[in-house]
């Protein structure tokens, strides 16, 4: 009677009890919901253009991040770091394009899988040759202090940079969203995304989308990769939490944006919450390992597509 | 000219339906076999036996269990590391409590264990497939290892949370454990390596393995030719889990000699899933080819350098380790994308030719 009193009936009293505390749960778990939502963005735009499960995405988090550190560290000013990493990102695509993908066209989605698990250990080791191992802090003018606001219930303690990279994570999404919607490359890719054969035949080259792709794909690591790295600074851990990213596509689908950013805010709330309300006073703790994972299983069993994704239509 | 079918009649069903047919390939599987018995463990270094071939034997087990599911019946995993954990749990847990137990009865209890616990991750695979069911195998991973590191229960209340293996005897010989000799060690592994083996071979043209393959080809048509699919896709997931569970019971009481946890973790799953992957999809023999390739690489990359006399920072190696595993992986896979099994059967075709071109 005591277990289910704990587990039913005393998390949601004391939700209503201090709920200035479950705010500020809630927004941590948003804002780490936004990074995951970043880079499960990565995962779904390589997935929607080319089919590929690209599971060097997390990866390629932590080597923008590192080329970004590293130049600074170097004495290259932010924004100028900002360009020239993006610039290698889309090296890196072409390079990717070249030598992976090209020569393995028409094999099977676990084969490319797989070779983007190649490109993964690859950059990782070949990140951590140019840069060295060691964790490197983010200084790029971020304010980091702690806010308090004054709700009507309670003071609420909220970080400034947690804010500073909601408001980047929206603008990205904003501008992404712009960009697959306003030009004429945007369009080019949602009609890959559709149809690559229907693509093709009204002449979209689909050898440098999938370049343009994979290249979108390295600017969003890149942003995910500063905030991550203003917050935790840039360390290997990083390509391990982008692990998450995976549940996260789950929920929202493997095949749509919006459903990659709300999948991401509703793993990240919604674990930092079970991990405060259950996981400490009743499991020990350290439940956010495996919460967004038995989520998505659960949720697979109802609705496999996803919140957002298309549903899956199967042909004999 | 040396290596043909021409020629070998078989007069016989049992002959017919023997696990290998041509005579050349059985006196070459019953002399390795008879070699790995009598030969290695007196022939070969401390070194080689315990820190190269147990290992890679072991690691061979947990690829026949995951080619098993991925490889057979198509059901992409990434939890082998989670099976494996739960046979190495599982067996210490029901090695010290019934202790009067034989070892090798207990090593396939745990495997048994492990099997069930399979079979309650393998039931979203009914409803997705792919990618979607690499991220369901990835909660067992993640789940199964945060239960057994939180739940003391499964390591006896030990302090450490990492107790060592208990040492076990077979026919007097200490097997499991510190204290137990290398040839004893070896030679209990390869038991559980030929059995699991012939067992794996079998089911693959039984009739179990039949309708895995049907079902990996193509789930619907399968459905539709009378292959029930809920049978057929958690019995794959059991005896996968089965091997891996052993693999695990084994890596840990008799490898590594303690249960902890960092053994099996997510790199775990990796590791096997490369060995998969490399050594050949579908195929027996490319479990044991991709479990040597993808153990032994990083070892030959490591003393490399130190061959030609050069001497190279330890963390640089380990940088430059990662940068050619993932070439090599790729280049593979450019190269054969169906494993090193597939290169071993075009070099019989082009022995069975030789010497002649056609």
């Amino acid at each position: 009677m005591e277990t289910l009193y704990l587990i039913f009936i005393d998390p949601f009293v004391q939700m209503v009890v201090e709920p200035a505390f479950l705010v500020e749960v809630l927004i941590g778990g948003l804002t780490s919901g936004v990074m995951y939502s970043l880079v499960a963005l990565g995962f779904v735009l390589i997935f929607k253009a080319s089919g590929i499960f690209n599971f060097a995405q997390g990866i390629f988090v932590l080597f923008a991040a590192l080329n970004f550190v590293g130049l600074m560290d170097l004495g290259v000013h932010p924004i100028l770091a900002f360009v020239i990493t993006i610039g290698i990102m889309t090296a890196l695509a072409f390079v990717v394009d070249r030598l992976v993908l090209r020569p393995l066209v028409n094999q099977d989605p676990i084969i490319l899988f797989m070779a983007t698990i190649g490109i993964a250990f690859f950059l990782e080791g070949f990140g951590e040759t140019l840069w060295g191992g060691d964790v490197r802090p983010v200084r790029v003018g971020i304010p980091d202090e702690a806010l308090f606001w004054e709700a009507g219930f309670g003071e609420i303690l909220v970080q400034s940079a947690d804010l500073f990279a909601g408001v980047i994570a929206a603008f990205l999404v904003t501008t992404l969203a712009l960009f697959f919607h306003f030009t004429p490359v945007g369009r080019a890719l949602r009609a890959v995304a559709d149809d690559h054969q229907a693509a093709l035949s009204v002449g979209i080259p689909l050898n440098n989308i999938w370049v343009i792709v994979w290249a979108v794909a390295g600017f969003v690591a890149l942003a995910a990769g500063i905030m991550w790295g203003a917050k935790l600074g840039v360390q290997f851990a990083l390509s391990t939490i982008a692990l998450k990213a995976l549940p996260v596509l789950i929920l929202g689908g493997f095949t749509s944006i919006p459903g990659a950013i709300i999948g991401g805010l509703i793993v990240g709330a919604g674990e930092k919450v079970f991990e405060n309300y259950w996981g400490v006073p009743l499991l020990e703790g350290a439940t956010e390992d495996w919460f967004a994972y038995i989520v998505a299983m659960i949720f697979l069993f109802f609705r496999p597509q996803g919140l957002f994704g298309e549903k899956i239509i199967e042909r004999v | 000219m040396l290596y043909r079918e021409a020629g070998q009649f078989k007069t016989s069903y049992s002959a017919d339906q023997a696990m290998l047919t041509i005579p050349l390939d059985r006196w070459f599987v019953f002399a390795l076999a008879a070699f790995a018995i009598v030969g290695v463990p007196l022939l070969a270094s401390e070194y080689l036996m315990v820190s190269i071939l147990l290992p890679v034997l072991i690691l061979s087990i947990a690829a026949l269990g995951l080619n098993i599911l991925t490889g057979y019946c198509g059901q992409l995993s990434l939890g082998t590391g989670a099976f494996m954990a739960a046979g190495a749990y599982l067996a210490y847990k029901i090695a010290t409590n019934i202790t009067w137990l034989p070892i090798w009865v207990v090593i396939p209890l745990a495997g048994l264990c492990a099997a069930a616990i399979g079979i309650a991750f393998g039931l979203p695979s009914l409803r997705i497939k792919g990618f979607y069911l690499a991220v369901a195998t990835l909660a067992a991973q993640f789940f199964l290892l945060w239960l057994f590191v939180k739940v003391p229960w499964f390591v006896n209340d030990s302090i450490s949370g990492v107790p060592p293996a208990p040492p076990r005897t077979v026919f007097g010989f200490q097997v499991t454990g510190a204290a137990a000799g290398d040839e004893a060690k070896y030679l209990f592994v390869l038991a559980f390596v030929i059995a699991l083996a012939w067992i794996a071979r079998n089911l693959a043209r039984s009739r179990i393995g039949r309708s895995w393959m049907a079902i990996r080809d193509m789930d619907i048509a399968a459905e539709l030719v009378g292959i029930r699919p809920l049978p057929t896709k958690l019995s794959a997931f059991a005896i996968s889990s089965f091997y891996c569970g052993v693999a695990g019971a084994l890596w840990a009481m008799c490898y590594i000699n303690s249960v902890e946890p960092t053994a099996f973790d997510i790199n775990r799953s990796f590791q096997v899933l490369f060995m998969v992957i490399v050594g050949g999809l579908g195929s027996v023999l490319g479990s044991f080819l991709g479990a040597a390739f993808i153990f032994l690489l990083p070892i030959f990359l490591n003393s490399a350098p130190g061959w030609f006399g050069y001497s190279v920072a330890s963390d640089t190696i380990t940088h430059i380790e990662f940068m050619l595993f993932g070439v090599l992986i790729i280049f593979f896979l450019i190269v054969e994308p169906h494993g090193l099994a597939r290169l071993w059967q075009i070099a019989k075709e082009k022995l069975r030719l030789w010497p002649f071109p056609y």
